[in-house]
C-alpha cells in the first residue's frame, strides 16, 4: 500500500531507521520520562514503581497480556489517570495534575470514540477548533489529514456510514490533526481483520516517519509490536520485564516470561554441567542422557537449575542419527504435524513424554520421503540457537 | 409456507385490530357526536342513527349532521380558544421546568455506579405505586395556607403567620403538580439516552483539548437530544389535556381545556360541544405527535 511516501524518501527513511538508536546515546534527552511511577486502584497495583524513558521520533510499543498495566501506563500520560506516586515528564515538564485537555498528547482510542453526531470533517476539525485555530488553517489541516489517510471523498459522511477500516483511519486522522508531541495508540488495530491489520501496520510506520512524530502504542499482539516498533517494553504485573529492540527481545529474551510471551518457543528445564568462556554445557531434564552445548556467556555455576529457550524455526527435524555425539540433538517420535502452508510445525514427543516443536519451511512442493506421524526422528539445533535463561 | 404467512399476518393484525377497536372506533363515535345537536333525550343528542328505518331514514339523519358545534367552539366570543392557548402555555412552561429538573437527575443516574442504577430507577418509578389522585390530593395538604410548607416556613420564621404563602389555587400550584406528576416521564427517556452514551467520547473530547463544561454542550447535549425530544413530548402531550391537576390545585381562574371539557360535559350536559372540544384538542396535538413519530422513525433508521 502506498501512503504517499515516495520510493526515494522510503530509502532515506530506511537509512534513518538503521542508525536510529537514541537510547544508546548518553547525550540524548528523553521526550517522555516515567520516574518511579506507581498506580494503585484500591488494593490492586496496576503499575509498580516503574521507570521508563522514551525518545523523540521513537515508535515505542508497550506489550503485555491484559491486566499487565500497559493501558494504565498510557492513560496516565494522556491524563485520564493520575499516578499514585512518581512523576511523568513530557519534554522535561511534570505532567502530574495537568488535566487531559491541557496536555500536548493525543490518543487514538481502541473503540475509536468518534463523535457520532459529527461528520468525518467535523471530527477531525474538533481539536483544531478547540485551539481556536483560524478557519482557513483548519480547513487546510483537515484536508491534509484526509489526504494522509486517503479519505478525501468521505469528509461529509457520518461515522456510522463508514466501514470499520475507514473509521479507524478517521480516528487516526483526528488524533494526528493537532500534531501532538506524542501520539498514543491504544490497541489501534484490534478491530480490523488480519490482512487489513497488516497493511495498516506498515501505513502507521510510514505516517510516523513522514510526520517525524513520537508514537506510543499499546498492544497485546506481539507480531504487531515487532512489526511497528523501534523498541518494545514487555510488561508483566505492572513492571517492565524487558525493554529493547524487537530483534533483541526475540533472540535474546532475558527471562522465561519474555521468551514465552514473544513468539513461539520451546522451554526445556536443564541443569548446568560445566561453564567455560563463551560456552555452557547443560543436561536437559527431559532427556538426562544427553548434553547440550550453548554458545553463551552465562553467570550460572555448575549444578544450577536453568531453562533453555529454543525457537522452533531454529530446530531441524531429520531421520538420521547424529554422526558426532557432541552435536545438540534430541530423539523422539512425531506426535503431531501442523501444516500451515508456508511452514510445517512438527510436534516431537521425547521418550520421557515432554514435547518440543520444530518448524520447517516447505521449500519445495514435493518431498521424496515426507516426515509423518509416529516417525522416529532426531531434532537438531546449533549451539547458538538456544538461549539459557536463569530467571 | 402458507401457515407461516398466516402466522405473520396474525401477528401484524393484532396491534392493528387493537388500534381499530380501541382508538379509531371510539374516535369516530366522538366525532359523530360532535356533529350532532344537543337534545333532551337519552342519549342527549340528535340524530341517533336508527338502522331499522332503512336507507331513507339514514340519509335523513346524515343530513342533520353539521359543523355547528365547531363554529361555537372556535368563536372568539366563547372562552374555548383562550382555554386552548392557556393549556398550551401551561403545558409548555411545565415541560421546560420538567426538562430543567429532570435532566440533572437523569444525568446523575446515568453517571452513577452501575450497581446502584437499578435502585435509582426503582426510586423514580416508585411514586406510581400510589394512586395518582391521592398524590395530587397530598399536594393540597402541602400547599394549602395551613399546609406543611407554610408550617415549615412559619417555624423557620421566613413567613409571617398572618400572611401565609398563597400557592394553592394558583397557576404555581398547577406547575408544581404537573412537574411532580410527570417527572418520571421526563427522566426515563433522558436516562435511556444518556446511559447508552459511550463515556470514552468525553475522554476523546478532553484529549482533543475540550474542557468538561464545553464537552457537555458539544458532545453530551447533542447526543441526548432524542431523549430530550421524547421526554418533552411525553410530558407536553398529556399535560395539555390535563384535568385533575388544574381542577384540584388550580384556582377558579386557571383556564385549561381539560377543565372546560369537563364543565361542558358534566355541568352543561352538552355532549356535542364537549365532543367538538375533544376532537379539536386531538387536532392540536396531532402536530407534536406526528413530529414525535417522525423522530422515532429516524432514530430506528440510524441503527
Amino acid at each position: 500500500m502506498n501512503t504517499g511516501v515516495t520510493e526515494k524518501t522510503q530509502k532515506t527513511i530506511g537509512g534513518i531507521r538503521r542508525s536510529f538508536a537514541p537510547w544508546n546515546d548518553p547525550q540524548a534527552v528523553p521526550l517522555i520520562q516515567y520516574k518511579n511511577v506507581t498506580k494503585r486502584f484500591g488494593e490492586f497495583v496496576a503499575v509498580d514503581n516503574l521507570s521508563l524513558d522514551i525518545y523523540e521520533r521513537e515508535f515505542f510499543a508497550l506489550l503485555g497480556p491484559s491486566g499487565c498495566g500497559k493501558t494504565t501506563l498510557m492513560r496516565m500520560l494522556a491524563g485520564f489517570e493520575d499516578p499514585t506516586e512518581g512523576q511523568i515528564l513530557l519534554a522535561g515538564q511534570d505532567l502530574v495534575g495537568t488535566p487531559p485537555y491541557k496536555r500536548q498528547t493525543n490518543m487514538m482510542f481502541q473503540s475509536y470514540a468518534l463523535f457520532p453526531h459529527m461528520t468525518v470533517w467535523d471530527n477531525i476539525a474538533f481539536g483544531l477548533r478547540q485551539d481556536r485555530m483560524e478557519k482557513g488553517a483548519v480547513n487546510a489541516r483537515v484536508e491534509e489529514m484526509l489526504k494522509l489517510v486517503k479519505l478525501e471523498k468521505f469528509g461529509k459522511r457520518k461515522p456510522h456510514q463508514l466501514s470499520g477500516g475507514q473509521r479507524q483511519r478517521v480516528a487516526l486522522a483526528r488524533s494526528l490533526a493537532k500534531r501532538p508531541k506524542v501520539l498514543l495508540l491504544d490497541e489501534p488495530l484490534g478491530a480490523l481483520d488480519k490482512k487489513l491489520r497488516e497493511e495498516t501496520q506498515f501505513e502507521l510506520m510510514d505516517i510516523q516517519m513522514e510526520l517525524g512524530m513520537t508514537f506510543l502504542i499499546v498492544t497485546h499482539d506481539q507480531e504487531e509490536a515487532m512489526t511497528v516498533a523501534d523498541r518494545i517494553a514487555v510488561m508483566n504485573q505492572g513492571r517492565l520485564v524487558q525493554v529493547d529492540q524487537p530483534a533483541v527481545i526475540y533472540e535474546h529474551p532475558n527471562s522465561r516470561y519474555v521468551a514465552d510471551f514473544v513468539g513461539d518457543v520451546n522451554i526445556l528445564d536443564a541443569t548446568v554441567e560445566a561453564v567455560e568462556p563463551g560456552m555452557i554445557t547443560l543436561r536437559p531434564l527431559a532427556a538426562p542422557e544427553r548434553r547440550f552445548r550453548i554458545a553463551q556467556d552465562c553467570p550460572a555455576k555448575p549444578g544450577d537449575s536453568v531453562a533453555i529457550a529454543l525457537r522452533p524455526e531454529k530446530m531441524r527435524v531429520e531421520f538420521d542419527a547424529p554422526a558426532d555425539p557432541n552435536v545438540n540433538c534430541l530423539q523422539g517420535e512425531i506426535w503431531d504435524i501442523g501444516y500451515l502452508g508456508d511452514l510445517s510445525i512438527y510436534h516431537v514427543e521425547l521418550p520421557g513424554g515432554a514435547r518440543v516443536k520444530a518448524a520447517k519451511p516447505n521449500l519445495t512442493r514435493m518431498v521424496e520421503r515426507p516426515i509423518t506421524w509416529d516417525d522416529k526422528v532426531y531434532v537438531y539445533f546449533s549451539p547458538d540457537a538456544g538461549v539459557v535463561l536463569t530467571s | 409456507m402458507a401457515s407461516k404467512a398466516t402466522g405473520r399476518w396474525l401477528v401484524l393484525a393484532v396491534p392493528y385490530l387493537w388500534l381499530l377497536a380501541l382508538f379509531l372506533v371510539p374516535f369516530l363515535i366522538v366525532f359523530k357526536i360532535s356533529l350532532s345537536q344537543d337534545a333532551i333525550a337519552q342519549p342527549p343528542y340528535l340524530p341517533t342513527f336508527d338502522l331499522s328505518g332503512g336507507w331513507a331514514l339514514f340519509r335523513e339523519n346524515f343530513a342533520e349532521l353539521s359543523f355547528e358545534n365547531y363554529g361555537y367552539v372556535l368563536s372568539w366570543d366563547n372562552e374555548f380558544i383562550e382555554a386552548y392557548g392557556s393549556s398550551l402555555w401551561i403545558a409548555g412552561i411545565s415541560t421546560i421546568l420538567l426538562l430543567l429538573v429532570g435532566y440533572p437527575i437523569a444525568y446523575g443516574m446515568a453517571r452513577a455506579p452501575k450497581s446502584i442504577r437499578p435502585t435509582l430507577l426503582m426510586l423514580v418509578i416508585l411514586p406510581f405505586w400510589t394512586s395518582f389522585l391521592i398524590r395530587v390530593y397530598a399536594w393540597i395538604g402541602i400547599l394549602s395556607p395551613e399546609g406543611l410548607l407554610n408550617q415549615l416556613l412559619f417555624a423557620l420564621g421566613i413567613v409571617n403567620r398572618d400572611a401565609p404563602l398563597q400557592i394553592l389555587n394558583t397557576d404555581t400550584a398547577v406547575y408544581i403538580g404537573i412537574v411532580y406528576s410527570y417527572l418520571p416521564f421526563m427522566i426515563l427517556p433522558l436516562y435511556a439516552a444518556l446511559e447508552k452514551m459511550d463515556e470514552t467520547l468525553l475522554e476523546a473530547a478532553a484529549d482533543l483539548g475540550c474542557p468538561p463544561f464545553a464537552a457537555f454542550w458539544k458532545i453530551t447535549w447533542p447526543l441526548s437530544l432524542p431523549g430530550v425530544f421524547a421526554g418533552c413530548l411525553l410530558c407536553f402531550i398529556p399535560a395539555v389535556g390535563e384535568f385533575v391537576i388544574p381542577d384540584l390545585l388550580g384556582g377558579s381562574d386557571t383556564l385549561m381545556i381539560g377543565k372546560v371539557l369537563w364543565t361542558e360535559f358534566s355541568v352543561n350536559r352538552s355532549w356535542t360541544v364537549s365532543s367538538a372540544v375533544a376532537v379539536l384538542l386531538l387536532m392540536v396535538l396531532v402536530i407534536p405527535i406526528v413530529f414525535y413519530q417522525n423522530l422515532q422513525a429516524r432514530e430506528m433508521e440510524r441503527r
